[in-house]
């Protein structure tokens, strides 16, 4: 499904800013896995996402989708395949546009565009009925504009528009980051409830480390541009977080400090 | 009186006229958050290329003014390109091509800054002959004509698929390109219907002025933005897309007639252009200054609801 061979990255590359971000990322994905990604603040985690959604250039190596060698395809071009979900609620839906026509422009994602109508008639029961699963209420306000909902409820819609049309691969770099606790369980039951009911193969990069352990059936641990640590079935259904600190550990040979994985516990 | 409101029909016709052009512009300016400096260029190039046709190769007024169409859409397109392939700032990038525009254009009237259509037939007035209406009704005739026109179109493209991307280009970058849209075309599209409605604009102004001048152009995009803005406040509250177009046509007309009072009542013309440049700075500091106050009005001390 997703196959990535010595990917490597550095920014900045010749100042002395040079960061080595990716250094040699090899991982291999089966349909339907679903794969969580832990580690510290700059182990490369949202750049291996950025690489794969074709963000950035890579320097070298491969990143081959479902057979398709993409290492070179600019962004949109790769839109075909991968379904995302940001960070930051802001940035997966248009503000000034309305619900409905989010939607219409997810629902064509990767598909050629003409003079059709931006959305049809057919089109809206659709939505309809994917937004009443959100039990968000959204399903009674398709023609409001987007920039006057919550960030969870962006969130929300962009988790259904990133799923709208099947991705092959679905992306979601710490998605539910920004949004309060009760909010972002629920976007993460959600988003669990989608990727299992449409079989997705997906990355998750999560801060949290119980919700990398519970969720999926894959753990992926990055640091300092390198996979770690790989673990999954019922060997990973099995971790707690003290494993998962302790392996910390013993591979870097460093202290796992960073509060905000510390508080997650 | 008669003078007057003489002076006030032609400002009308005028307004609607010059409201081509912002129509144009509302694309750039507020669907895709650029302010397009090509436009001064591509206004003159429709006047210049119009007159030219007409006069020197005594082309029909009508296909004259689908050629300066065409003018424009590849003036937009040298903007897009500098803009998209070669990713040179927006501003900067319509700046070059409204200066290459300048050159391009004397070229184009063979070296005269100047050339009146005064014995050529136009659309306009083979209308007024028909008619037997002044000058400037059978402007505005035309003018309502096309401003229409062009509204439905607007409405219909940009409710087409390719229309919504555009808009969502405007909106929020990161996430229609993670949708698969190539977003130098959708600008490069943008840019070019923009200076052809705009060159199309100033085709017709030519027609109806009855000449065609190398700096009919000067200070259009400051006229845009202000019409934009004049619009807005006036009849900002239509919800619906063509209200929302219809409104700057508006917005154009009203500057129109407030520039003809001015100037009536004892202005000096050459005034004009600081006025607009006034009315856009202040439309656009106006936002901002109230927000500040407003955040400084409702601060307290204390924690009372």
């Amino acid at each position: 499904m997703l196959t990535l061979t010595n990917v490597r990255k550095t920014f900045n590359k010749g100042t002395i800013n040079e960061k080595k971000a990716l250094n040699g990322i090899n991982l291999h994905l089966d349909p339907g896995d679903f794969v969580t990604i832990i580690g510290g603040n700059g182990a490369g985690k949202s750049t291996t996402l950025n690489m794969i959604a074709g963000v950035y250039p890579i320097d070298s190596g491969k990143v081959i989708i479902n057979g398709v060698n993409v290492s070179q395809a600019p962004e949109y071009a790769r839109a075909k395949y991968i379904g995302r979900v940001f960070q930051d609620p802001m940035r997966g839906t248009a503000a000034g546009m309305e619900i409905v026509e989010n939607l219409a422009l997810a629902y064509r994602r990767g598909e050629k565009r003409g003079l059709g109508w931006g959305v049809t008639a057919k089109e809206k029961e659709i939505y309809h009925d994917q937004l009443k699963r959100l039990g968000l209420g959204l399903e009674d306000r398709m023609t409001s504009k987007v920039g006057l909902l919550s960030g969870g409820q962006r969130q929300a819609l962009t988790l259904l528009m990133a799923t709208l049309k099947k991705p092959e691969l679905l992306l979601l770099d710490e998605h539910t980051a920004a949004l309060d606790p009760k909010t972002a369980s629920k976007v993460l039951s959600l988003t669990e409830e989608i990727i299992s009911e449409q079989n997705l193969t997906a990355l998750m990069v999560t801060h949290n480390m119980k919700d990398a352990i519970q969720i999926g059936n894959r753990l992926i641990m990055m640091h300092e541009g390198r996979i770690i640590y790989d673990v999954k079935g019922e060997e990973k259904k099995k971790l707690t977080i003290e494993d998962l600190l302790h392996k910390f550990e013993e591979v870097s040979g460093e202290e796992f400090a960073n509060d905000r994985m510390m508080l997650a516990k | 009186m008669s003078g007057l409101y003489g002076a006030l029909m032609g400002a009308v016709a005028q307004g609607v006229l010059w409201g081509i052009m912002v129509l144009g512009v509302y694309i750039t300016f507020r669907l895709l958050n650029i302010a397009d400096m090509t436009v001064d260029g591509s206004f003159a190039l429709g006047g210049c290329v119009c007159a030219m046709l007409i006069v020197n190769h005594g082309v029909n007024p009508y296909l004259a003014v689908l050629v300066a169409i065409c003018a424009g859409l590849i003036a937009g397109a040298v903007t897009g390109i500098l803009h998209t392939v070669f990713e040179i700032p927006a501003i900067l990038a319509g700046i070059l091509t409204q200066i290459s525009l300048w050159s391009i254009n004397l070229r184009i009237m063979g070296g005269k800054s100047n050339v009146p259509l005064l014995k050529s037939e136009t659309i306009i007035s083979q209308l007024v002959g028909k008619l037997g209406t002044p000058n400037s009704i059978g402007s505005l005739i035309i003018g309502v004509i096309i401003v229409l026109i062009v509204v439905m179109l607007l409405y219909w493209f940009f409710g087409t698929e390719i229309g919504s991307a555009l808009r969502a280009t405007g909106n929020n970058e990161d996430m229609i390109r993670a949708l698969g849209v190539d977003i130098r075309k959708t600008k490069l599209l943008a840019l070019m219907v923009s200076n052809a409605l705009v060159a199309l604009s100033g085709a017709l102004v030519c027609q109806s002025q009855k000449y065609g001048d190398v700096s009919m152009g000067t200070g259009a995009i400051v006229i845009g933005l202000a019409a934009i803005v004049i619009g807005e406040v006036l009849l900002g509250r239509l919800r619906p897309f063509y209200g929302k177009l219809l409104a700057v046509v508006v917005g154009s007309v009203v500057y129109f007639i407030i520039r003809a009072i001015v100037l009536q009542l004892g202005m000096n013309p050459n005034d004009m252009k600081l006025l607009s440049a006034i009315i856009v700075a202040l439309a656009l500091c106006i936002p901002e200054a109230m927000k500040k106050a407003k955040i400084k009005r409702d601060y307290r001390e204390g924690d009372d609801e």
